[in-house]
């Protein structure tokens, strides 16, 4: 009894959170990697992009509620993803054919392409702003639970409850598919292997006739669908904000580097790894040690590592650890 | 050049002289920053009370009194301190209506007020720390400091019985004030607290602060926050891992969107909030309501009464000085005297000018004890049915 007590408080407040934000920081490490494999640059606005994606998820909700259409119990914004995609690859398309066309062409170093991504994160910073204001916004309908901690406690009897919400299983599960999806693409089909082939070795996918441009206009595509699903699984599990998605720049690429750049699978595991740590090392774990170890050897304090003010700092800890000793990733992506 | 000059003092001077009957009392509030929202009926509601003096024209010989508005932003004191500051050396104001935040208005009194001794009245800032500030007799507030509130929200525990309780707080001077009053008078009635931890306002998610919590555990959770930030997100993290099941809040979470947004699971939630009643406070509603103000917005009462105090500790000063502001204030404000209410700024001149006493009673039942601080009444509620319902007043 004590040994389910203790694993349904660590799922509950440990494996069930940090499951849903890993999953949502491997889908915004996936588009840093695959920027940087193919187009060979940090892109310094992924995350206003985000915000821009979900805003425009947001706009298309707002219009499905006051035309009546729902899904429920699932939240309406599910219907509203395909269009705040398409509003995104515009977007990016658009800056790609203003902007980053211009310094390929000059093949502008990377560094260089970086402080203009820096450019381009602060027009899309205003813009997300101009359109739908700084403030919070909750998009969320539909059913909240799918298991409610107080239902969980009087269907199994145990002390601790368990809690999962609608948008953690949506998160988890459209995270599996989306993942499936991209690697059936880049492994199985023409254009999918193309991009490899193009970010293994440039001028030799020239060479073989692979059209670039095509490349950079299928990767920004794929870029904007991911940047959209993760932000918007984001803003209905947590809320929307423009300037939480700014922030969350740090751990994304924490994860993208973790797991090495430019490896789709690094970024997945490298999502997880920051996940785990930030939620694993700010927990308290007084109340799972109470019900494991005998009376004798309960601890005293609240055996929490380090103080949750300073969740963010994790994610440079292991920054700074990997590229002290594995520079290249936990997948061998290239050297930063 | 010489005439430019004797040019420019000739018409400072006719300035100086025109404007002699015209005294500057300055209005610094938050008008935009966190707390925008209520900040123009604090504004418009020490404007009436201005008004009200100058209408009944019996102020020192028919003086006016002018007020001017200055941006506190709430939250950025160096921002703050240059408003002061321009009210102050340009603009030359006797006294100060303000300021809002505790924060904000810690800067401004000892970066501005005190070297340049000017008085100043806050009608919201509640951190106790501002209690000991080095003020030199300047710093008056027309709300109470949270060191009462905490000892009110610990006498509430007492009565229901709660042994144990987690405490998180916003991360500003207001948080920590109140958390550290609640904190020290709880196990000093010799309740247990399990954790005390800070959060930072803006985020998006604040599950690992509701882990940590729910990990040290407690009967309920008190969360000194604000309604629409941190506070507000924390409990929401809450209900959703069902760590806590009851709450005990501070004034910053008292709001009707709390309960519209949170529903269901906030019944049985308690707290406290500063509250005035009686006649005054009557009398005030009405009056704001003709002139277009809404009385029960949070401290528009308070502000009334700080810029009517300032105003009759002028007048009982017999002079627009801002040493006759910071001698006179508590004696207006406190008995012996004719009590005087909302609306009847003309009758305490009148009073004042006649040598007789007054004990300002206002729309908030002013008493300033200690260092000239409201000693404050705080009505404690409880959510039934999605509704705040009186339990008792403190």
């Amino acid at each position: 009894m004590d040994f389910l007590n203790a694993l349904v408080a660590l799922s509950n407040f440990v494996l069930i959170p940090a499951m849903t934000y890993g999953s949502q920081l491997a889908l915004g490490a996936l588009g840093v990697t695959l920027v940087y494999g193919i187009l060979r640059f940090s892109n310094f606005a992924h995350g206003d992009t985000m915000a821009f994606g979900t805003m425009s998820v947001i706009l298309f909700t707002w219009l499905f509620q006051s035309m009546g259409i729902s899904l429920h119990p699932l939240p309406t914004a599910l219907l509203a993803i395909p269009f705040g995609i398409a509003a995104t690859a515009l977007l990016m398309l658009g800056t790609d054919r203003v902007v980053y066309r211009f310094y390929r062409a000059q093949k502008a170093k990377p560094v260089i392409v970086v402080m203009v991504s820096l450019g381009v994160m602060f027009i899309y910073n205003g813009l997300t702003r101009f359109i739908l204001g700084a403030e919070e916004q909750r998009f969320m309908d539909g059913e909240r639970f799918i298991i409610r901690a107080r239902e969980f406690k009087e269907m199994t009897g145990l002390r601790e409850g368990l809690a999962f919400k609608t948008t953690q299983g949506l998160t988890i599960l459209t995270a599996v598919v989306v993942v499936i999806v991209l690697f059936w693409f880049l492994n199985k089909t023409r254009t999918g292997k193309s991009m490899r082939a193009f970010s293994d070795n440039e001028d030799l996918a020239l060479l073989s006739g692979i059209n670039p441009e095509r490349v950079v206009m299928v990767t920004w595509i794929i870029v904007a669908a991911l940047v959209t699903i993760a932000g918007t699984l984001y803003g209905l599990d947590k809320s929307y904000k423009p300037f939480t998605y700014f922030q969350l720049l740090l751990p994304i690429f924490a994860a993208a580097i973790v797991g090495g750049l430019g490896s789709p699978v690094g970024a997945i595991a490298g999502g997880f790894v920051i996940a785990f740590s930030e939620v694993a090392v700010t927990y308290a774990w007084k109340k799972v040690l109470v019900y494991l170890l005998p009376e004798s050897l309960e601890p005293e304090g609240l055996v929490q590592l380090l103080a949750t003010e300073y969740k963010f700092a994790v994610s440079f800890m292991i920054l700074v650890i990997v590229l002290l000793i594995k520079p290249t990733g936990i997948f061998k992506g290239k050297s930063v | 050049m010489k005439k430019l000059l004797l040019a420019t003092a000739a018409t400072a001077l006719t300035a100086g002289a025109v404007s002699a009957d015209e005294v500057k009392v300055g209005i610094i509030l938050g008008f935009t920053g966190p707390i925008e929202s209520i900040t123009p009926m604090m504004g418009g509601a020490a404007e009436l009370a201005l008004k009200e003096v100058n209408d009944s024209g019996k102020f020192l010989n028919g003086d006016t009194l002018v007020p001017v508005r200055a941006d506190s932003t709430c939250v950025d004191a160096a921002a703050a301190t240059a408003a002061a500051e321009r009210l102050i050396t340009s603009d030359g104001v006797v006294a100060i209506m303000g300021a809002d935040c505790s924060g904000v208005t810690g800067a401004i009194l000892s970066n501005v007020a005190v070297p340049n001794g000017v008085p100043m009245v806050s009608p919201s800032a509640t951190s106790p720390a501002l209690s000991s500030a080095e003020d030199n007799g300047l710093f008056f507030r027309t709300a109470p400091s949270d060191a009462r509130q905490g000892e009110v929200l610990a006498e509430i525990l007492k009565d229901k019985g709660v042994g144990e309780i987690a405490v998180t707080y916003t991360n500003n001077d207001y948080g920590k004030g109140l958390a550290d009053a609640f904190v020290a008078a709880f196990e000093g009635n010799g309740g247990k607290v399990t954790l005390t931890a800070p959060h930072e306002d803006g985020k998006a998610d604040y599950s690992a602060e509701i882990g940590a919590l729910a990990s040290a555990g407690g009967d309920l959770l008190a969360v000194f926050g604000y309604t629409d930030q941190g506070g507000k997100g924390i409990i929401q993290a809450s209900i959703d891992t069902g760590a806590f099941d009851t709450y005990l809040m501070g004034d910053g979470m008292y709001g009707d969107s709390l309960l519209a947004d949170l529903g269901a699971d906030m019944e049985g939630t308690f707290g406290t909030v500063p509250w005035a009643q009686g006649e005054g406070t009557e009398i005030f509603t009405k009056l704001a309501a003709d002139n277009d103000l809404n009385a029960e917005s949070s401290y528009t009462r308070e502000s009334y009464d700080a810029a009517a105090l300032i105003a009759l500790a002028m007048a009982a000063g017999g002079e627009a000085s801002s040493a006759a502001v910071a001698a006179n204030l508590l004696n207006v404000a406190n008995a012996p005297g004719e009590p005087i209410m909302p609306g009847e700024l003309g009758k305490a001149l009148e009073i004042l000018a006649g040598g007789g006493e007054i004990d300002y009673v206002g729309a908030t039942g002013v008493e300033l004890i200690g260092p000239g601080e409201a000693a404050g009444s705080y009505r404690h509620y409880e959510v039934k049915a999605s509704k705040f319902e009186t339990v008792e007043y403190k």
